[in-house]
């Protein structure tokens, strides 16, 4: 009987360091599921599951445990999201953010509490340049880049003046100034509106009789449903060409806008028609698990999840940081999006195209026309020390 | 000059949207005392039904009919389950629960169609532009929004003014208590009024489907002007509602339309931009502010 018992402890002993020795690597995924923008969060974290799934719960060959929860889109709430994450589960590598201010409430302090922050989508500008930081990772893009490329694209084509619109609020400017950096024309009115405003019909009157030879606009997801809708109803579309950053044009939401956005041009560095192994599985295994296909956000939540593995095979499965930090730093995995490389920001270094909204017979999506920038590389990595 | 009649009528289609939408909510709080948050919930629901049985059928008109039965009979339910129990509870109880309700339907609608929000279409011979005047095309579809707006308001009045159950309405907002001595059934005319109410809301929600994004949380970008239009009009007055959502309509769409050229001819146009933008949005609170400094109960406050 002694000895069944002494047996038992033992047991219990070896037990739980047994069990911890298999414990899979926790990764916290912040995103936004609820409120408009719920959608958004949803593509990233499939998309990260999708990695997850094709390697059976496992990424880069070492078991992992996929934390999501909802910030709702506030920064106050994703704050004390990360918290948890970091306090109570004890995790060393988050993900997930879909905005800005969520990004720039929650990153900067938990990347100095030694957790590793991969972005897979909010690229604010405060992080890339003497924010940047060795803990941090942008595997998307910084914000600027999808504007940029279009006011490349704008100039090549040689439209002689613009109109530009944007929400009134932080990232509205942002990304107009990410246009203005690379177009040379002379710019006919620029206008904030307010964020989440409904109707547009004075600013589309107001651009009627401005006649402007383009019209630039960042409206992200539903503010962008109804300025492509309206626009095409006052008849403008046939007269006056949209352009805008890709963000009013992933598939989800090109599906609610129907006929309006059709022929629209548009910057993004990615579409699921990029001539690559990696990216034709990854549309093709979308589709299969979630009978869609894959927007902007579901290759960057997908891209992230195979860095991650990447740097969690080169370390073995173990969350030393400076181990991880370097394995990342190399990017040794296949992107769907085909060059990817870190510059000296931790951001991407990658190409970025112009697309063109189609429809197919399976629905609205957008079709690569041009890439534009090869290898591009942000305004704000030479601002970065380190 | 064509420019300021096009947004004229812009104004007129914004105030109009904004009247169906505040006509419910000023019944339900002048009659019922209630406030109810979640009034832009049935505008959603309107809007959901629509462009779904849109998708399916093709038809706007049943669409329509869909749309606006299902947020008045949505409206029904939720007097008789929920709000029949806070009559006589204070208004803070009120708020929570209605709030609670917001969050209910967002997440329902999340539940039954997904985050995705969904298309509607303009219906088939409204989708071109007119030309009103040479060199003043305007979409027919926001004519015809102005149109059925201006019937709604027409039907409200005859319903008001002639007819028996709008005489016991307006006689419920004015002493509810002496109604019901009377005999008048008062629960039956709550839920009724109620569900006008929403059925309105359901009617806007409706009409804005192929204007607007069909999405969860629809209901909350309309719903801050819709309370500002009765605030503005006087709470519980009809009369307020068109005056109020008028007014709104029209100050915020030529506040947006002209702000920045009437300020570009005083500051540089950089400065002038960002002043605008913020003006433009402030311009209807700052009509509301003084409104309630001139006349602290609103236009035409409805109880003496």
């Amino acid at each position: 009987m002694k000895k069944l018992v002494i047996g038992l402890c033992a047991l219990g002993l070896i037990l739980p360091t047994l069990s911890f020795s298999a414990d899979p690597v926790k990764i916290g995924m912040i995103t936004t599921l609820s409120t408009k923008a719920g959608y958004l969060g949803e593509e990233i974290r499939d998309g990260f599951k999708l990695a997850m799934d094709q390697e059976g719960g496992k990424l880069g060959g070492v078991a992992v445990e996929l934390l999501v929860e909802d910030d709702g889109g506030k920064p106050e709430k994703g704050k004390q999201i990360a918290e948890r994450y970091a306090q109570k589960d004890g995790v060393k590598i988050m993900t997930g953010i879909v905005f800005s201010n969520v990004a720039m409430a929650v990153v900067p302090k938990i990347i100095k509490e030694d957790v590793l922050y991969l972005s897979a989508n909010a690229g604010p500008s405060g992080l890339a340049g003497s924010g940047c930081d060795p803990n941090y990772f942008s595997v998307s893009y910084q914000n600027d880049n999808l504007d940029e490329v279009v006011g490349q694209y704008v100039t090549e084509v040689g439209h002689k003046n613009v109109y530009l619109l944007a929400p009134n609020y932080p990232a509205g400017k942002d990304h107009l100034a990410g246009f203005k950096r690379y177009y040379k024309g002379t710019i006919s009115g620029e206008v904030y509106t307010k964020l989440d405003q409904a109707d547009y019909a004075a600013e589309i009157a107001t651009i009627r009789d401005a006649k402007p030879e383009a019209v630039f606009f960042f409206l992200p997801g539903g503010m962008g449903i109804n300025f492509l809708k309206q626009y095409a109803q006052a008849g403008l579309n046939k007269t006056i060409p949209l352009y805008g950053p890709a963000f009013s044009f992933d598939e989800r939401l090109l599906s609610a806008v129907g006929d309006a956005a059709l022929g629209v041009k548009n910057g993004s560095q990615w579409t699921h028609d990029l001539d690559n192994q990696a990216n034709k599985e990854f549309v093709a295994a979308y589709r299969k698990a979630y009978n869609r296909t894959p927007t902007l956000y579901a290759s960057q939540g997908y891209d992230t999840a195979r860095l991650i593995g990447s740097a969690l095979k080169a370390s073995g499965g173990k969350t030393d940081l400076a181990v991880l930090r370097a394995a990342l730093k190399k990017a040794d995995f296949a992107s769907v999006r085909g060059n990817f490389s870190f510059g000296k920001n931790q951001h991407p270094i990658q190409d970025i195209y112009i697309r063109e909204v189609v429809k197919t017979e399976t629905g609205f999506t957008n079709k690569t026309v041009k890439k534009v920038f090869a290898n591009h590389v942000d305004a704000y990595s030479k601002e970065c020390k380190m | 000059m064509l420019l300021i009649i096009e947004q004229l009528l812009n104004g007129l289609q914004l105030g109009i949207t904004l009247f169906l939408m505040s006509a419910g909510l000023t019944l339900v709080f002048g009659i019922m005392q209630i406030i109810n948050l979640a009034h832009g919930s049935f505008y959603m629901i309107g809007a959901y039904v629509a462009a779904t049985v849109a998708a399916y059928t093709g038809s706007f008109f049943l669409a329509m009919i869909a749309g606006v039965t299902a947020a008045a009979a949505t409206g029904c339910i939720v007097e008789m389950l929920v709000l029949r129990h806070l009559y006589k509870r204070e208004h803070l109880d009120q708020v929570l629960a209605t709030f609670g309700l917001i969050m209910f339907f967002n997440e329902l609608v999340r539940i039954v169609w997904g985050r995705q929000p969904l298309f509607m279409n303009v219906p088939d011979g409204l989708t071109a532009s007119i030309e009103l005047l040479p060199g003043l095309p305007y979409p027919t579809y926001r004519l015809a929004v102005i149109g059925i707006g201006f019937l709604v308001a027409v039907f409200l009045w005859l319903m008001f003014t002639k007819t028996r159950i709008g005489m016991q309405i307006r006689a419920g907002s004015t002493n509810r208590e002496m109604v019901g001595a009377l005999g008048v059934n008062i629960n039956l005319l709550y839920t009724l009024v109620f569900g006008l109410g929403t059925l309105l809301a359901g009617l806007a929600g409706v009409m804005a489907g192929p204007i607007l994004a069909v999405e969860p949380g629809m209901g909350e970008s309309i719903l801050i002007l819709t309370f500002v239009v009765i605030v503005i009009g006087g709470i519980g007055s009809i009369r307020g509602a068109v005056a109020g959502a008028l007014l709104v309509g029209m100050v915020d769409t030529l506040g947006r339309a002209f702000l920045p050229s009437i300020l570009r001819t005083v500051l540089s146009t950089a400065t002038a931009d960002s002043v605008a933008a913020s003006l433009s949005s402030m311009a209807i609170y700052i009509l509301m502010a003084a409104i309630l400094v001139w006349k602290p109960r609103g236009l035409f406050p409805a109880h003496g």
